[in-house]
């Protein structure tokens, strides 16, 4: 169990330390917030688009490979979310609890997605005492579980 | 040798076991105090709704689960039905249902009615465990034990879980406590798996209870004041995101709630703080990324708008009507005044009025003054799961001042916040350690306190920590804790253990007396009358007719069909010959009253009769109008003063009808009104007397066929007793004669 935490915390250390150093990301922080600090009142647009570029920046930054993975799947969960709702909205609702089993079943995994993102994310460590990543996963089978039974039990 | 036991490692198992000990008795002591009615009486089911359930149980035991599901009632609400599996809150049938077919398995046959009655009294034994667990979230053990042995006995919670309450509440409460304490361990521990037990636990909550809209907007609440206070944290995004998004699918699965949570008001709550909690978390994941201030104050800014938004197209949406505006029970809640006006049927029922004060003193005796001080106390801390009992106390003090029915949600946070401050008395004054003892921060912490207390006298902080002082508390606040266990026994023996189907009274020797009319009565029509006759009678008997009788009837107590008790009403309030037609059309066979008069009952129809005459009024304001059931000076009488409306209503002519017999003449009394009847009794044409019970309480009227010549019946009597032909076809006939 515990060589089993160890290998797992040192693959998620992996990423960030060789594969894309961390080093050259602290200059660009400053500077950027640099111009930001500048122009307090200025127009948006610019500040907008350099955040945009400082998000995306820190972003590939800070994150590992599997909260990455995660990334990805939240990003295909709100794209059929979004699709569902689309029909939903051209084509009707009419067998609604369908509609409506499909919808929250990409609401609610989105949700657990996101809640075991945070409790296996490095920053959160101290706010999770209690939650291994292990077990973040675990009690996501068992939310996914529960929710996928309920989706099945609605759609008819 | 005291702390060492209550500190030590080694001690642990045997604090464990003392524990488990305590809240064993406590279970026991909660179910023995719920057993005074079947001791007093027999294994019965109470009162009006529970006999609903208990007949919708043995229906469920009998056919199965899926017919149970799919049940259409041909026998209530005569001529319309009700398609009972979907208007019904299936959770409790489904659990008795269950005992039954495990206990079956288990080879001890129980009677199901044993099951139905016991299983209030089994179910708070469960909820005094759920409570401890929530205290000691809470607090600690101590003050987990306290509130668990509060809830056990608190009358609050007995008046409406009593051996033979068989009712949604019953396991509702329990529900409600076992919800709240997953949701605070989920937020404490910040995991998926308490969130989704908390959801699974919410799901047998709305099968169970209405009530569960409490717990929709309690925990939406307690999240959105968190937010508020700059206190959000993954933590409570993982607990409240998986509750929400699996306790919302799941409370869709019921079908007398469908798609409520997405489409009414009461649920928009929840959602609205679950976008907002997308949002939030959202951004705070933008500003971990970016620490840079004036983008924090821009995100600020877009979750405030992104908020106003969504608030108004709530309102939008609301207006337009995809979204159904707030039901008519909960504007009561906000305005007292609104039922009365605009629903008399809600307003009509006597656990939606307004919470008298000494109820409160009654029903929680010295825990209304520990309230307070334990809230204060939580105050002082105020960690997360704190801010969830503080809003708990807000509202539900305001619920419980609004509609006495909602006592029952309050007592639960009375007792948790009272235990809280009881053991903190108990923690400080209990324990003999002399200062000296103390290691040197505790006798800081003790002297610093002193100080700030008015108690203290100068240079002398030892003196609140004398034995004597600590003996003085303690001994004091045993002695109440004594006192609230003799208050509580005496109020559930005296007023909550009485199953109202039957009656006791005393003797003069003060031997008891029992009063059966009502079963009598049920039986009566259960034996004499064929097996498809319609009842009618006011609804509050609907589904006692149904559970104990087995007659069809035309309203029961799930007064979904307003018009139709407002027709029932209509006919009980109008004279013989406008009720006929009414009477007819509807099919009715009997008619049943409940008349108190002899015996000095006060809950019967003619005290309720004015609130039959309203709800008509409601539907028919042209043809029955309450100002004509009032004498001139604005007064309600039954005796000679009485209005011509209110004597030729049908409800006053069966209620009074031959009763003036009993009496020699010009005596007759009603017992309930105090007053002298008049001495002629009211004659009845379209209604023979069928039964009338020993004590007058029930009476039963069998409807009168068409004549035979097509005479009106009016006619027709006067012709049986003799009456020339001539004068009773004129119209006075009849009321020449009751003259």
């Amino acid at each position: 169990m515990a060589r089993k935490t160890a290998a797992a915390s040192g693959k998620t250390a992996t990423p960030s330390g060789s594969a894309r150093s961390t080093t050259p990301t602290p200059p660009i922080i400053p500077t950027t917030t640099n111009t930001i600090s500048k122009k307090p009142s200025s127009t948006a647009p610019p500040l907008t688009g350099n955040t945009f570029v400082l998000v995306w920046n820190q972003y590939l930054a800070t994150t590992p490979q599997r909260i990455r993975l995660l990334d990805v799947f939240l990003g295909f969960l709100i794209v059929v979310g979004v699709l569902q709702f689309v029909y939903c909205v051209i084509g009707g609702n009419y067998p609604f609890n369908a509609f409506l089993a499909g919808f929250s079943a990409t609401v609610g995994q989105f949700v657990l997605t996101v809640a075991l993102r945070m409790q296996t994310v490095n920053a959160n460590r101290k706010e999770f005492e209690g939650v291994s990543p292990e077990r973040a996963f675990a009690d996501f089978v068992f939310g996914s579980l529960l929710l996928h039974v309920f989706c099945v039990n609605f759609i008819n | 040798m005291l702390k060492a036991f209550l500190q030590d490692d080694s001690m642990r198992t045997v604090r464990s076991l003392l524990k488990a000990t305590i809240l064993i008795t406590i279970a026991i002591a909660a179910v023995s105090s719920r057993l005074f009615s079947v001791i007093r009486f027999e294994s019965i089911i109470h009162e009006f709704d529970p006999w609903f359930n208990f007949r919708a149980t043995k229906y469920l035991v009998k056919n199965g689960f899926y017919s149970f599901w799919d049940w259409f009632d041909d026998r209530t609400w005569h001529p319309l039905g009700r398609v009972t599996g979907g208007t019904l809150y299936p959770g409790l049938m489904v659990t008795s249902g269950l005992i039954y077919h495990v206990l079956k398995f288990l080879t001890l046959p129980v009677d199901i009615r044993n099951i139905c009655v016991l299983l209030a009294p089994a179910f708070s034994g469960l909820t005094a465990l759920a409570t401890y667990f929530f205290t000691k979230e809470m607090k600690n053990d101590s003050a987990g034990l306290l509130a668990a042995a509060f809830i056990a006995i608190a009358p609050g919670y007995i008046s409406r879980s009593v051996a033979g309450s068989y009712d949604n509440e019953a396991i509702a409460i329990f529900l409600l406590m076992i919800t709240f304490f997953l949701w605070i361990k989920a937020l404490k521990v910040g995991s998926a798996y308490w969130g989704a037990l908390c959801a699974l636990f919410y799901f047998y909550m709305v099968a169970a209870w209405g009530g569960y809209v409490f717990i929709t907007n309690m925990i939406p609440l307690h999240a959105f004041v968190l937010v508020c206070m700059g206190r959000f944290s993954p933590r409570l995004y993982t607990a409240y995101c998986s509750w929400y998004a699996l306790g919302t699918l799941a409370s869709m699965q019921i079908p007398f709630v469908g798609f409520l949570p997405i489409r009414s008001s009461e649920h928009m709550s929840a959602l609205g703080v679950f976008g907002l909690l997308q949002i939030v978390a959202f951004v705070d994941y933008l500003r971990s990324l970016v620490p840079s201030k004036q983008f924090q104050t821009l995100l600020k800014t877009v979750v405030i708008v992104t908020f106003l938004l969504a608030s108004a197209a709530l309102v939008l949406l609301t207006v337009s009507g995809v979204i159904a505006p707030w039901s008519g029970r909960f504007y009561s809640l906000w305005d007292t005044g609104y039922a009365k006006i605009h629903i008399p049927i809600i307003a009509s029922v006597s656990e939606h009025q307004p919470t008298a004060w000494p109820a409160f003193f009654f029903d929680l005796q010295f825990l209304v003054w520990l309230f307070p001080a334990g809230v204060y106390m939580l105050f002082r801390e105020l960690r997360d799961e704190h801010v969830f009992v503080i809003v708990y106390a807000v509202m539900g003090s305001y619920f419980s001042g609004v509609m006495v029915r909602l006592m029952l949600t309050l007592t639960p946070c009375v007792c948790v916040s009272g235990a809280i401050a009881a053991s903190t008395i108990l923690e400080n004054y209990v324990v003999l350690g002399s200062p000296k003892e103390a290691t040197p921060e505790e006798k800081e912490a003790e002297e610093k306190k002193p100080r700030k207390g008015a108690l203290t006298a100068e240079g002398e902080p030892k003196g609140v920590y004398s034995p004597m002082s600590k003996l003085i508390v303690s001994v004091t606040f045993t002695l109440y804790l004594l006192l609230f266990v003799t208050h509580c026994t005496w109020v559930t023996s005296n007023a909550y253990s009485s199953p109202s189907v039957v009656l006791a009274s005393r003797l003069p020797d003060g031997s008891q007396h029992i009063i059966d009319d009502y079963r009598e009565a049920y039986y009566w029509l259960r034996k004499n009358t064929p097996e498809d006759a319609k009842i009618m009678s006011w609804w509050d008997y609907g589904y006692q007719i149904g559970g104990m009788a087995d007659r069809a009837t035309l309203v029961d107590n799930n007064t979904w069909n307003n018009t139709h008790i407002a027709t029932v009403g209509k006919a009980m309030a109008s004279n013989e010959m406008t009720a006929y037609p009414i009477l007819r059309q509807h099919d009715v066979d009997y008619i049943l009253v409940i008349f108190g008069g002899l015996l000095g009952y006060s809950g019967d129809d003619i005290n309720k009769f004015l609130w039959m005459v309203r709800i008509a009024e409601g539907v028919w304001p042209d043809e029955v109008k309450e100002r004509n059931f009032f004498t001139a000076r604005g007064e309600y009488k039954v005796d000679e003063g009485a209005t011509q409306t209110m004597k030729d209503s049908l409800m006053y002519k069966m209620s009074y009808y031959n009763y003036h017999k009993l009496f020699p003449s010009g005596q007759a009394v009603d017992r309930v009104r105090g007053v002298k009847v008049p001495a002629v009794g009211p004659t009845l044409d379209i209604l023979d007397e069928a039964f009338t019970s020993e004590n007058w309480i029930v009476r039963i009227y069998k409807v009168k066929d068409l004549d035979n010549l097509g005479r009106d019946h009016a006619s027709a009597n006067a012709f049986e007793e003799g009456k020339k032909k001539k004068r009773a076809a004129s119209k006075k006939g009849p009321v020449s004669m009751r003259v």
